[in-house]
């Protein structure tokens, strides 16, 4: 009985933050679905989607069942097992790190003492997926990007942390929540360099234009998920989406402050308005950089991260340390 | 021994097999590239997927009849292409051509121009990775096919020339269209600019792909915006002027680096002399008829064999007519700009990683329709 009740409401615990993630997670896709079509449209002078529903409204929720209903497609030669699992490997993961994102005070499911740790570690299960979804489908084309995948987020990786690490050693914290409640002066003021060298990275991670070479349409027809089709396609589709908003999560919580805003009733509960807001304009600045930029050349994406933006986060965590000693 | 060798590149080298179903292959053209990692060892275009046997077409029927053929050679060109075989016709049969129909032709040509190479400044950018720029380039666009559809009864395979002149006379709503178009394009050049001119990827992108020299294009016979990459300030209209073009005050636009940057920037600047022609034309446009009077209905070309060479928008396009005197050619040969063009490719993609031969097939302004014919 004591047993019980002191892991009931853990559970309980439980049960409702993997419920929250979900939401999150399908509810993200849907949102960021519509707001991909409608703002590219918009950028590129046309409506986007206009017939179902008001403007489009109930566009992505077609789309979701025309996809689900879609035959799945298994390349003749394809390794049949591991052809399967990439999506699964892809979407599955992209649960954790939402468990332990503040997005107020009162809402966050678990605050790890490694929350950053933890979430950059989930993030780059996604990497295994692109890889495994190219070699198993036995086609050249998704054989490069998932080649390209590997090389260019296993490269990217090590300037994203570093520019946050020099974050946490003024904040001596890697919870995700003792980032935000360090903050006073948003990151963003005291930090701009690592800022930058974090805004490039996150566009690199996610594997979205400018730096979307696993897929490059242009080269490599749709690269890593030339192959995939129907419901198979929407998870890499869903898991780059919640890969979007993830990284989003962490610029909002390690830049602008978390849910740091003006003050709303229930602040501990509403705080979660300002976070989204400030979440949803990095995923704005990610489409619209997608809807103007070329691709870059995967040599030239190289040698920016070695030449570039690892040298900068170096010397700017040296000097970070070196001012949060003295 | 031999085995082994062919073993030994099996498993060092893969060959890829770029179209024809491909995003940036354009049409039906297919490229089987011999790789190394990311790099293309060889390159080698593979023809023949949408060939329509044009030119017989064109040997078995009378010689006017071929006109709509032309169209769906280049079916971006089509007004120069038809064009390039009225002029062919007309010279063979010794027939004068009124001034006005002169100048609708230069006028409706010069239009396609740059529709052709507004399409392509669109569909570039695409290869590119750029979803945008199309979009913006369609919209202009347009307005082109818009007023010359009104003139032509078609927007893209046009049969407007005819022998001895034009179809239909234009009229002050196309003349109006035309003039607003001049000054909405004018208008959108800085826009144009900002966003992809200036963009630091587009020139990185571009820059040092591709190393084209003189040497190199007459050796292929490679002309058009291409050669006037390398310098050379060939140009058909200039070199040596058919139809009207020697009253018009225009400039051929040339680069010196001959790479895709190049080839890029000259074809951006002639849309602004294509500007600059029609206006000229529309300022200067003569009245009067806009047919020839005597131009036979059963047309005998005499015997002998034609030529005749115009500016297309991808480079030199020549028809060549044999002529046994009766009013069905012997034999049609047509030049067309693209075929040469793409014949650098195995050259000049050789070494490149697959993004640049993405970048210099793009380049090329390749319309696979007119390679096979």
């Amino acid at each position: 009985m004591q047993t019980l009740n002191s892991y009931a409401p853990e559970i309980i615990r439980i049960v409702i933050a993997v419920a929250g993630a979900a939401v999150v997670v399908f509810g993200n896709a849907l949102i960021m679905g519509y707001m991909e079509r409608k703002l590219a449209g918009h950028f590129q002078r046309r409506t986007g989607p206009m017939e179902v529903g008001y403007h489009g409204i109930l566009q992505l929720i077609i789309d979701g069942i025309k996809l689900m209903s879609k035959q799945l497609v298994i390349p003749a030669k394809a390794d049949k097992p591991l052809f399967m699992l990439a999506p699964i490997i892809s979407f599955a993961p992209v649960f954790l790190p939402l468990l332990v994102i503040p997005f107020s005070d009162r809402i966050q499911a678990f605050d790890l003492d490694v929350g950053l740790l933890f979430v950059l570690a989930v993030a780059s299960i996604n990497v295994l997926a692109v890889l495994v979804g190219g070699w198993a489908s036995n086609n050249k084309y998704s054989m490069f990007g998932a080649f390209r995948a590997v090389a260019q987020n296993v490269a990217y990786e090590i300037p994203m942390l570093i520019s946050l690490l020099a974050i946490v050693f003024m904040t001596n914290t890697f919870s995700l929540r003792g980032i935000v409640e360090a903050q006073n002066v948003w990151f963003i003021v005291l930090q701009p360099v690592a800022f930058l060298i974090y805004l490039v990275c996150m566009v690199a991670e996610t594997n979205r234009a400018p730096f979307d070479l696993a897929e490059a349409e242009s080269e490599l027809t749709a690269g890593f998920h030339t192959e995939y089709s129907g419901m198979s396609f929407s998870l890499f589709m869903m898991a780059e989406y919640t890969n979007m908003f993830i990284v989003s999560c962490i610029a909002t919580v390690f830049f602008l402050g978390g849910t740091s805003g003006i003050p709303l009733p229930y602040f501990e509960y509403t705080g979660i308005i300002w976070f989204l807001l400030k979440v949803y304009f990095f995923m704005f600045f990610l489409v619209w950089i997608r809807w103007t930029y070329p691709r870059t050349r995967f040599d030239q994406l190289m040698n920016l991260c070695w030449k570039y933006l690892l040298p900068i986060s170096l010397v700017n965590l040296l000097i970070t340390v070196v001012v949060v000693k003295l | 021994m031999n085995v082994d060798v062919l073993e030994d590149e099996r498993q060092h080298h893969f060959v890829l097999n770029m179209g024809p179903q491909h995003p940036s292959t354009h049409g039906v053209l297919r490229v089987l590239l011999k790789m190394e990692g990311e790099y293309v060892l060889d390159p080698q275009p593979v023809l023949g997927y949408v060939h329509r046997c044009h030119e017989k077409i064109g040997e078995c029927k009378p010689a006017r009849s071929f006109m709509p053929n032309t169209a769906r050679m280049d079916y971006l060109g089509a007004l120069i292409y038809n064009q390039g075989y009225a002029m062919l016709l007309e010279r063979a049969a010794g027939i004068e051509v009124p001034k006005r129909a002169e100048y609708i032709r230069v006028i409706t040509s010069e239009l396609n121009r740059i529709q052709s190479h507004l399409l392509w400044y669109g569909a570039y950018l695409l290869d590119l990775g750029a979803f945008t720029p199309i979009m913006y380039a369609f919209d202009d666009r347009e307005h082109i096919l818009d007023a010359l559809e009104d003139v032509c009864g078609s927007r893209l395979t046009y049969c407007y020339c005819r022998v001895g002149g034009v179809c239909k006379d234009i009229d002050d709503k196309f003349i109006e269209r035309a003039r607003a178009f001049i000054e909405r394009l004018r208008g959108r050049f800085p826009m144009y600019e900002n966003l992809i001119n200036g963009n630091v990827i587009v020139q990185k992108r571009m820059k040092s792909v591709g190393n084209y020299t003189p040497e190199l294009c007459a050796r292929y016979g490679v002309t058009g915006p291409l050669l006037r990459a390398t310098g050379v300030a060939y140009d058909l209209r200039k070199a040596e002027p058919y139809s009207v073009y020697s009253e018009f005050d225009f400039e051929v636009p040339t680069e010196q680096t001959g790479d895709a940057w190049a080839a890029f920037n000259v074809r951006y600047r002639e849309i602004e002399q294509s500007l600059r022609i029609i206006e000229q034309a529309l300022d200067k446009l003569p009245e009067g008829e806009v047919m020839a009077d005597k131009v036979p209905k059963k047309l005998r070309l005499p015997q002998g064999d034609y030529n005749c060479s115009v500016e297309a928008p991808r480079g030199e396009l020549s028809y060549y007519l044999v002529s046994d005197g009766s009013d069905v050619p012997y034999r049609i040969k047509v030049r067309t700009p693209s075929y040469s063009n793409l014949s650098v490719v195995p050259e000049v993609c050789k070494g490149m990683m697959i993004a640049d031969v993405v970048t210099s097939m793009g380049a090329l302004d390749l319309v696979i329709p007119e390679i096979d014919r």
